[in-house]
């Protein structure tokens, strides 16, 4: 049984003041396998996050069904951890408290928490940050922890929205190294959204690319370069060729997705 | 995440540049300067002649006025009574406000049963009750309360009811995907983020009961600070009448420090915002 299936869905926004309604997403099927890590690739505005935030639960597709571990989607739960584009850290809370915050909320004792937090910290490279808050970590470091806190419901699948958007180009390398290594030691399902082609191959078994808005699923390719990667395959021939076959299909859906926005 | 940076004080750079910060010493010594000018120019105005002291007594006779009331008049008692009128009524409204502010700002359909009615209490202005309070309650500490829960409570229920609705929605999509419930996103995650501007609200409120309760105290009492505004005119003690508005003020200076402090120790999360 797949992980996650998504059936038929799609999401159509009601239209401003009377006006026509608006297409996000196309009704499309998807289904990932467990501990698959298959990106979304697509220009922006093509609703590849709506589709993201429809399996979390956190938007409601107008038709179709996603089901996870075979039970419908109506709502967030903490089986689907997620990681988004904005900072997204509570800033009231420490890094080990933001870390504690979904064990909390399932009522787990403190002592435990303590120890979840202190793993995941070690796991993701924030040791001796436990007591930071926020505003004192750099852009990566707080993704760093938002990666840790969506890992310490320990959730069968992974929903990450463009978590290194926001990042330089050196710290975004890193984090992908980072999140590789996480996915090579838990093997939890991921979807990944980017519009960054080296970091959908770099990162994925299987990538998607998805079509200017409305978003429909217009090639998918499929990436068998060999775990663990290290950095350096991003310059072999193979990674280049298939960088290459998905600049192609994203080269054309982004002139027309420039060409609708004029 | 807006993280501007705020120009830091440098050499070369004009303190009148702005957003141009200045050191705490420097910011200490305006502060105290304005002081300084004020009394200067009450000083200058009395003792130059430039008004007559039957309506404005000299900073001097001022204080010696204030000396007598507390050494031969009991005035302490009026002033502990007025704080305990304002602290008393402040936090009755605030105690019932607060939850309810926190309700209207996360539930839609509790918003939508208040907001409207609250939207109107909050223009009727609290002084007007007097007369009527007056009438229920009569002239004793109960109508001294009514008015100050008048005056506060509305405002600080739809202040409160604005600030938690505007509790950034990704902090509360990822408290979701955490697996927070209603009462997790209500009391750990909207309450914690407003609670900064709850604590400003409140201090801000505090400010407006000493309003009410003066002018409770000048309209029917037999103790307060207004009530002995109020004895003192008949006398046309102007010095008497101005300590009495100067203590409200010192009294509101130091409270509003007091919160400053409490923020700091409360909210050390957002230190250098």
């Amino acid at each position: 049984m797949a992980a996650v299936s998504i059936e038929g869905v799609g999401r159509e926004f009601p239209g401003l003041r009377g006006g026509k309604p608006t297409r996000a997403v196309e009704p499309l099927d998807l289904a990932v396998a467990d501990t698959d890590f298959v990106a979304i690739l697509g220009p922006s505005g093509c609703g590849k996050s709506t589709l993201l935030r429809i399996v979390a639960g956190l938007d409601q597709a107008t038709e179709g069904r996603v089901l996870v571990g075979g039970r419908e989607v109506t709502r967030p739960g903490a089986d689907r951890g997620m990681v988004f584009q904005s900072y997204t850290l509570f800033p009231w809370l420490t890094v080990r408290e933001n870390i504690g915050f979904g064990p909390r909320e399932r009522g787990v004792p403190e002592a435990e928490r303590r120890r979840i937090a202190d793993r995941l910290m070690q796991q993701v490279g924030l040791t001796g940050f436990a007591d930071h808050y926020p505003r004192m970590l750099s852009g990566g470091m707080q993704q760093r922890t938002a990666l840790a806190r969506a890992l310490a419901n320990d959730p069968a699948i992974l929903l990450l929205d463009e978590p290194f958007g926001a990042l330089d180009h050196q710290t975004r390398a890193l984090m992908q190294e980072l999140l590789l290594q996480v996915w090579e030691a838990d093997r939890k399902t991921v979807l990944f959204v980017t519009h960054d082609i080296e970091e959908a191959v770099f990162m994925a078994n299987r990538v998607l690319v998805m079509t200017a808005r409305p978003g429909r699923i217009k090639k998918e390719v499929a990436v068998p370069l060999p775990h663990p990667r290290h950095w350096r395959m991003k310059t072999t021939p193979e990674f280049a060729a298939i960088e290459e076959e998905l600049t192609e299909a994203i080269r054309e859906e982004s002139l027309r997705a420039a060409a609708m926005n004029v | 995440m807006s993280r501007a940076p705020v120009p830091g004080h440098r050499q070369g750079r004009s303190p009148f540049e702005p957003l141009v910060a200045i050191t705490p010493r420097a910011r200490v010594a305006l502060g105290v300067a304005f002081f300084v000018c004020f009394f200067a120019l009450w000083g200058g105005v009395t003792w130059g002649g430039l008004v007559k002291p039957l309506f404005l007594a000299d900073p001097a006779r001022t204080f010696a006025a204030g000396w007598r009331l507390f050494a031969e008049f009991g005035f302490i008692g009026d002033v502990a009574i007025t704080v305990s009128r304002v602290v008393g009524g402040f936090v009755i409204a605030a105690a019932v406000a607060v939850p309810l502010g926190i309700a209207m700002g996360a539930f839609k359909p509790v918003e939508a049963f208040f907001e409207p009615f609250v939207s109107f209490a909050r223009y009727l202005p609290a002084s007007a009750f007097i007369p009527l309070l007056i009438l229920w309650l009569g002239v004793d500490e109960a109508q001294k309360l009514a008015v100050i829960f008048i005056g506060a409570f509305f405002q600080i229920v739809l202040m409160i009811a604005v600030m938690i609705g505007e509790t950034r929605r990704d902090l509360v999509e990822a408290a979701y995907t955490l697996g927070a419930g209603s009462r997790g996103i209500v009391l750990r995650v909207m309450l914690p983020y407003a609670a900064p501007q709850i604590a400003e609200t409140l201090r801000l409120v505090l400010g407006w009961a000493w309003t009410y309760v003066i002018v409770a105290e000048l309209i029917g009492a037999d103790s307060g600070i207004g009530h002995m505004i109020m004895d003192s005119q008949r006398f046309l003690d102007t010095g008497q009448m101005i300590f009495g508005i100067f203590l409200i003020g010192a009294i509101g200076l130091v409270t509003d420090l007091g919160f400053r402090a409490a923020n700091r120790l409360l909210f050390p999360w957002q230190l250098g915002r």
